[in-house]
């Protein structure tokens, strides 16, 4: 699962897209003409003030809420003219989640916890836990195949729902604060660990509040009121940059 | 801090010359601040006058080593025992331009914030990759690096409250304005 072939198809495709909740004077526009591409390869940051999008863009893009215009396309489906079934296909094999609380499931081991979107996908128990046991060799959690997650560490327990999140052939990473519940230097492995699945040929959009973990993304964009009203990403070499002198 | 602390404190290491000073200076700084030898020879021989260093013999080169003396080694205890006072350092421009900025007719404020909160996380996504590539074995090079993505970071936090700020200021505004005038503005003036 490390052979990631570079293609020219994106991860995620954001086309024009809005999202309205309510309707007439209640009506709140969430997101309004956004566009997003996100490449293989790529760690885009997502950041903006609460309220301006940044958890209604990655449930668009994780098909777990329906535009209300506009598109989303996932290494080239286009969700919103998908069945059921088959929406609820790319969300388990293409789509893996990272979220702030990890969500694994107490009563599960790790390699269970990790093994669990392949075996709802009908994959055998078997192969299931051996691609399991491979993410979490990965995430550099060998040994630790067979614990509960309230026997690990909680930056141990997010690298079991990493595991989980690039098990199989996910290619599209969302990650939702994913370093909230944990110091700041399990905060960075976790990133890094993030950088290198991407540095693979995995995609993530990784919403963040903290500039040290949006540092990790190629590009960072800026919400604002439900679209994009900025973006940083680096050009110039970090030799460069530090030539010149800091502020 | 001065460039004489931070010579007496490789010279506590070895004797130096000159030269050498500056790209020791250069490697454990990682080069975040880029001195000339010039430099560190008008610091050189402030420190001889004042007795914090001594010079030994050329050598067939024609260099001269510098020792730290006992005195010396007072003083860079007395650094390292100092903690850094925020007052000390150069005045922050970036503070001092949004002082201005919210009290000059026509600026758009949010707009300042936003360019600068870009370029900041620019420059992070530039040192994190520096970090990304460096040797984690090498400690100083590492402290210094963390030191400047905290800066980094406690500058963007700042930034998120200054806006903060704004947005409070300009719905007060809204609010008194509304009472006796219908048609408000949500600009960012004070």
């Amino acid at each position: 699962m490390n052979d990631h072939v570079p293609s020219a198809v994106p991860a995620l495709e954001i086309i024009d897209v809005s999202r309205i909740h309510g309707r007439g004077d209640a009506a709140v526009h969430a997101l309004r003409g956004l566009h997003l591409t996100v490449m293989p390869g790529e760690l885009v940051a997502v950041m903006g003030p609460s309220g301006s999008g940044k958890s209604t863009l990655l449930n668009l893009a994780g098909g777990l809420d329906q535009a209300t215009a506009g598109r989303v396309r996932v290494q080239g489906e286009e969700l919103g003219s998908l069945s059921r079934s088959d929406l609820a296909r790319v969300r388990r094999r293409r789509v893996g989640y990272v979220f702030q609380d990890f969500n694994l499931i107490p009563s599960l081991t790790a390699a269970e916890n990790v093994a669990l979107p392949l075996e709802l996908d009908k994959v055998r128990t078997r192969t299931a836990m051996q691609q399991a046991r491979a993410a979490l060799d990965e995430v550099g959690l060998g040994g630790l195949y067979d614990r509960f997650p309230d026997d690990v560490s909680g930056g141990q327990q997010q690298r079991i729902a990493i595991a989980r999140a690039i098990v199989g052939e996910r290619t599209l990473i969302l990650a939702d604060e994913p370093t909230g519940a944990l110091d700041s230097e399990t905060g960075e492995q976790v990133l890094a660990l993030l950088r290198a699945r991407c540095d693979a040929g995995a995609a993530a959009l990784l919403v963040t509040h903290e500039a040290r973990h949006a540092g990790w993304a190629d590009r960072v964009v800026f919400l604002r009121d439900g679209a994009v009203v900025d973006e940083a990403g680096s050009t110039v070499s970090p030799e460069a940059f530090l030539s010149g002198g800091l502020r | 801090m001065s460039i004489r602390h931070g010579l007496l404190a490789l010279l506590e290491r070895e004797p130096m010359y000159g030269y050498q000073l500056r790209s020791e200076f250069d490697t454990t700084t990682g080069s975040t601040w880029p001195l000339n030898v010039g430099q560190v020879y008008t610091t050189l021989a402030r420190l001889e006058r004042d007795g914090l260093v001594s010079p030994g013999e050329e050598d067939e080169e024609g260099r001269t080593r510098y020792a730290i003396t006992e005195a010396g080694r007072e003083e860079l205890q007395g650094w390292f025992a100092t903690p850094v006072i925020t007052a000390d350092r150069p005045r922050d421009e970036l503070a001092i331009k949004l002082a201005l900025a919210v009290t000059v007719p026509g600026v758009d404020v949010g707009a300042v914030i936003q360019r600068q909160r870009a370029a900041t996380i620019t420059a992070m996504q530039d040192l994190t990759r520096l970090k990304k590539g460096g040797d984690p074995e090498d400690l100083s090079w590492t402290l210094v690096l963390e030191s400047m993505r905290y800066q980094l970071e406690a500058e963007v936090r700042w930034l998120d409250h200054c806006e903060a700020a704004l947005a409070r200021a300009a719905a007060q505004r809204t609010r008194r304005d509304g009472a006796d005038n219908p048609t408000t503005t949500t600009g960012a003036r004070p």
